[in-house]
């Protein structure tokens, strides 16, 4: 007889319990889900002020924001065309420099380095992305533009003749597109290593082994077997890097000399969409300025976003083939 | 049809080229902290962390405004930055493959992608002109709070991936409701790496100059509101180097040593913390 009301008290307060389990698992989901929606929350609303304030600049300069070369503050004039043109070239003159050396270091660490320089290694080459883009900046200013100045514009100019091309001659002042672009490629390195060095060490050791015995060398087994199998993935680390070096303002805009100019030589001075905007941005006082400056804003999110979009895509694929 | 010793010639060159690679790569960080080291040591002393900067013309001063002004920064940014990603690491991990997930999977990567400077354009419009009505700490904090974010969520989400599901199935079994299961069983066993993550990102912002010119702004002068502007590291380095006088130079080169061994030495021991975790199993 005593039983029953035992029972009913369990069972009561199992209920209880269950009720309570319930009502932590919805405030727990309801907190977790709250915080995943802040991240498309986050780039909607960086999307929608963006565009917004870069609509008067749209809509009152039309195209000429992009194929104007004419930026003058007072006159009302906004053409960014030398500024893309700085983003595009100095992004394109440290991928030339830094791929090379990136895909050669990432063959080193998957291929051939010794086990015990692996890891510091690579540990060396991914501890440039740490580095501070203001501290690159500075080491800029002071080391890597006296030196491109002094020996290297020199010594491409005169020594190897190439001054006779438009793309190495005039004075070299030291601010350039040159040295951003030598920024930008040990900037850009480490993404682009770190990315192919993974997609190396995934290509599967039969491919290898089959190239080996078919007679191949050890680069021929490089070259023909491992490179391929990586290729979309090695690409995509290339565009990780691209994307890294378009967005790049600080270290660029200590060394690239901000003129608002076009010149076919890598020894002139340039301007790139990110420094404009962190020259002039604090200092703008009329709308219009404002509204152009985060236009070439908005320009430069959709370059970069789409860089991304590629390359995320590309390396995706090569781990999803992985997975399988 | 080359023959069998030009193959190997070329295999040889080939190979001492990879070697040449890793040594050219090397290279720049091994320059850049000679360089440091060689021009900074010389004006760091005590008095650059206690003392204020001083003007143009006098020689020592200090960036104590900027090291507690970055310190400051930091924190904002970890208030708003660690909860934010961490909770939507969470979600990622516990909710796989809904179509929230992936999709905030995907932006995240654009979030990551995304130039500083335009974080600093949205901060801007947000909480400068918006919010506060003028440069403050405040908005610098957020916009560096917003760019740890997507780094935080994607490293706490890889870090949970890898806790086993059998732990997670013993502690239901077990009778624990799944919130107790996630937060006591699962988070706890990968918050060695969860902190991990959150060194990284604060590494990574630590060190950000662009979102800040035109949020948080700087300040030659000592100030702790968060409602003011705010003195920085970085923007202070930036400041002092593009300046035409020695005695900033070398006070730019102090800095940019301050800044990197902070960096370093949150990149060292996040890294190491990682491979004790995989290396032997901690608590």
């Amino acid at each position: 007889m005593t039983a029953v009301p035992a029972q009913a008290a369990s069972t009561d307060r199992r209920r209880l319990k269950v009720h309570e389990t319930a009502i932590g698992d919805r405030i727990y989901e309801i907190v977790t889900t709250f915080c995943a929606l802040v991240v498309p929350a986050l780039v909607i609303a960086i999307a929608i002020t963006i565009f917004a304030g870069a609509w008067p600049a749209f809509s009152k300069l039309g195209l000429s924001i992009v194929t104007s070369s004419d930026w003058d503050v007072n006159a009302g004039k906004f053409g960014a065309a030398p500024a893309i043109f700085g983003t595009l070239v100095s992004s394109a003159v440290a991928l030339i420099i830094a791929t090379p050396l990136a895909i050669g270091v990432a063959i080193f660490l998957s291929e051939f380095s010794p086990t015990w320089l692996r890891q510091p290694i690579g540990f060396l080459v991914d501890l440039l992305a740490a580095v501070p883009s203001v501290v690159y900046g500075l080491w800029g200013i002071f080391v890597l533009v006296p030196m491109l100045r002094e020996h290297v514009m020199p010594f491409l100019r005169d020594t190897l003749h190439l001054g006779a091309t438009p793309f190495f001659s005039g004075p070299a002042y030291g601010p350039s597109m040159l040295a951003a672009g030598v920024i930008l490629a040990i900037m850009a390195l480490p993404y682009i290593s770190s990315v192919s060095r993974e997609v190396l060490l995934a290509v599967p050791r039969s491919q290898r082994e089959a190239a080996l015995a078919l007679g191949a060398t050890r680069w021929e087994m490089i070259r023909d077997a491992v490179v391929p199998y990586a290729k979309s993935g090695i690409i995509g680390g290339i565009m990780l890097g691209l994307g890294r070096a378009l967005g790049e303002t600080m270290a660029v805009t200590m060394v690239i000399g901000n003129r608002p100019e076009i010149s076919a030589s890598l020894f002139a001075p340039g301007y790139t969409m990110a420094s404009l905007i962190a020259n002039q941005f604090s200092e703008a006082t009329s709308d219009l300025h404002l509204s152009a400056l985060t236009a070439v804003g908005a320009i430069l999110f959709v370059i970069t976003l789409i860089v991304n979009a590629v390359a995320r895509w590309l390396v995706w694929q090569v781990s999803r083939d992985r997975a399988v | 049809m080359k023959t069998r010793l030009a193959r190997h010639w070329i295999s040889g060159a080939m190979i001492g080229l990879t070697y040449l690679a890793a040594v050219l790569a090397t290279l720049p960080l091994l320059l850049i902290l000679a360089h440091l080291l060689k021009k900074g040591a010389s004006s760091l002393s005590l008095s650059f962390f206690t003392s204020m900067p001083k003007p143009v013309g006098e020689a020592g001063g200090g960036m104590a405004n900027a090291i507690v002004g970055t310190l400051i920064l930091i924190g904002i940014a970890c208030a708003i930055g660690l909860p934010i990603g961490i909770g939507a690491g969470i979600y990622l991990s516990e909710k796989r493959s809904t179509p929230l997930a992936q999709s905030v999977r995907f932006l995240s990567d654009v979030l990551n992608g995304l130039p500083s400077i335009v974080m600093g354009i949205f901060a801007w419009k947000f909480l400068v002109r918006g919010y506060v009505g003028h440069f403050s700490a405040l908005a610098g904090g957020a916009a560096l709070g917003a760019m740890m974010i997507p780094l935080v969520t994607r490293t706490t989400e890889e870090m949970l991936k890898v806790v086993p599901v059998s732990l997670r199935e013993a502690a239901l079994a077990l009778g624990y409701p799944r919130w107790r299961t996630s937060i006591s069983i699962v988070v706890r066993t990968a918050l060695a790496g969860i902190a991990t993550g959150a060194l990284v990102a604060v590494a990574r912002i630590a060190g950000e100059t662009a979102p800040l010119l035109f949020t948080a702004f700087g300040n030659q002068f000592w100030s702790t509101s968060l409602r003011e502007p705010i003195a920085a590291l970085p923007l202070q380095i930036f400041t002092y180097a593009i300046s035409a006088y020695e005695e900033w130079h070398a006070q730019a080169w102090a800095g940019a040593l301050v800044l990197i061994s902070i960096v370093l030495v949150i990149s060292l021991a996040a890294r190491f913390a990682t491979r004790s975790r995989f290396g032997a199993p901690v608590d």
